[in-house]
């Protein structure tokens, strides 16, 4: 059927067609992440030998390297290696803090025993007390140097308790899961601190479901966020 | 030797930290007159004001006159052995240094600092104190703190443990657990 302006009726121009493909995209993208979401609720499928993981640990100023090596001290060191320490350009203490940890495992056992350690700096994304509008723009950097970091680290295993360092690394590793780059269990362990209300990175990894599984100290935690783990106090 | 072992038995420390913040109106209310009467009267020798970034600087007292001795410093690598030989503690509200000194099983009372924006550490101070472990305080209601104070219906903390937090982990990973 043909009109005056010799169009086919019920052609299907260029533009439409390129609509039609963004929201095909969009919803293959949207299924991805369901599907990735909900394999990420469940365990990993046991087996007799299990290989050790690559593990990235995110360290931060304030009390959290300090639960972060309470956590790490009772964790088989030859399952989680090798070990990637991660902590803020801006805090000097926490890298020196797990070299000394590192070092008082490597005095116990060998390193077969024990495993193998690297330790990296990371660009912030927000200062304490920083505005937010110049934190658009130091977040975006954080952002591309923590891609960078990912790339080369490509862990199997995350294991954050809460400082801000910790979301690009995260949502890298999510985005990672999703192109099917890296396969990374995401654990988040909120700090002792943290009794009536979840953090900032705690609240966003429940929110959007990124982290495979998120344990709170107190019980307050756990009456409010349903879908988090309730493990008692740490310290 | 004999005397200073005497002095050592009969020396009573009140260690005040503060960690690595600024907390001006902590120091400045433990370097009261009253607050340092009250400590004197309940017994306490030695007042010890570890200060941190905090730009107020406590007048240092050798305590002759029947007052306490007073001494301050901004930093220090480790805390521990301050916490060790104090006879009460009076700290910020990190959670670092609480449980650093409930740890070592000492009497604290914690300061909570409402400068602090988005202060999530009153809610830790506020539930342990609720458990009896310590008691809760701010820089104004600290003398009030000191003088109605009674160590003796302090609970001692039991220490927590990170095994729970292995094992899950363990059993999410299929890692054997042992």
């Amino acid at each position: 059927m043909e009109n005056s302006n010799n169009h086919y009726c019920l052609s299907i121009t260029p533009s439409s067609l390129e609509l039609l493909s963004i929201i095909g995209f969009i919803t293959l993208i949207l299924i991805r992440v369901l599907y990735i979401i909900h394999r990420s609720s469940q365990p990993r499928s046991a087996s007799s030998q299990q290989k050790p993981l690559s593990t990235l640990i995110v360290l931060g100023s304030g009390g959290h390297t300090a639960e972060m090596i309470n956590l790490l001290n009772v964790l088989q060191k030859n399952s989680f290696t090798p070990r990637y320490y991660i902590a803020a350009a801006t805090d000097n203490m926490s890298l020196q803090k797990a070299q000394v940890l590192e070092n008082s495992w490597l005095n116990e056992g060998g390193v077969e025993e024990v495993g193998s350690a690297k330790f990296m700096q990371i660009y912030r994304s927000r200062e304490v007390g920083q505005s937010y509008i110049t934190s658009v723009g130091t977040t975006l950097i954080a952002l591309a140097h923590a891609l960078w970091l990912m790339i080369k680290i490509r862990p199997h295993v995350i294991l954050c308790n809460g400082p801000g360092t910790c979301i690009p690394l995260c949502a890298i590793a999510f985005i990672f899961k999703i192109l099917g780059i890296r396969w990374s269990y995401i654990f988040y362990v909120e700090s002792i601190a943290r009794v009536r209300r979840l953090s900032l990175s705690a609240l966003l990894l429940y929110k959007l479901r990124m982290a495979d599984q998120l344990f709170v100290q107190w019980p307050q935690l756990k009456s409010k966020y349903h879908r988090a783990h309730y493990v008692g106090r740490l310290m | 030797m004999a005397e200073a072992d005497e002095d050592l038995k009969s020396r009573r420390t009140v260690f005040v930290t503060v960690g690595t913040t600024c907390f001006d109106s902590l120091v400045r209310a433990v370097d009261t007159q009253e607050v340092k009467e009250e400590l004197f009267k309940k017994g306490y020798t030695h007042l010890l004001i570890q200060m941190g970034r905090g730009s107020y600087i406590p007048a240092k007292s050798t305590g002759e006159n029947g007052s306490l001795e007073v001494d301050c410093f901004t930093f220090s690598s480790s805390i521990t052995d301050y916490l060790r030989s104090a006879s009460l503690v009076i700290s910020h509200a990190g959670s670092g240094s609480i449980f650093e000194t409930l740890r070592l099983q000492k009497p604290l009372i914690v300061v909570v600092n409402e400068d602090l924006m988005d202060n999530h550490q009153s809610e830790l101070a506020e539930e342990l104190a609720e458990r009896k472990h310590l008691f809760c305080a701010r820089p104004q209601t600290l003398y009030q703190t000191v003088a109605d104070m009674d160590l003796g219906s302090l609970i001692p903390y039991q220490p927590g443990d990170a095994a729970p937090v292995a094992k899950l982990l363990n059993s999410f990973l299929g890692f054997p657990d042992d």
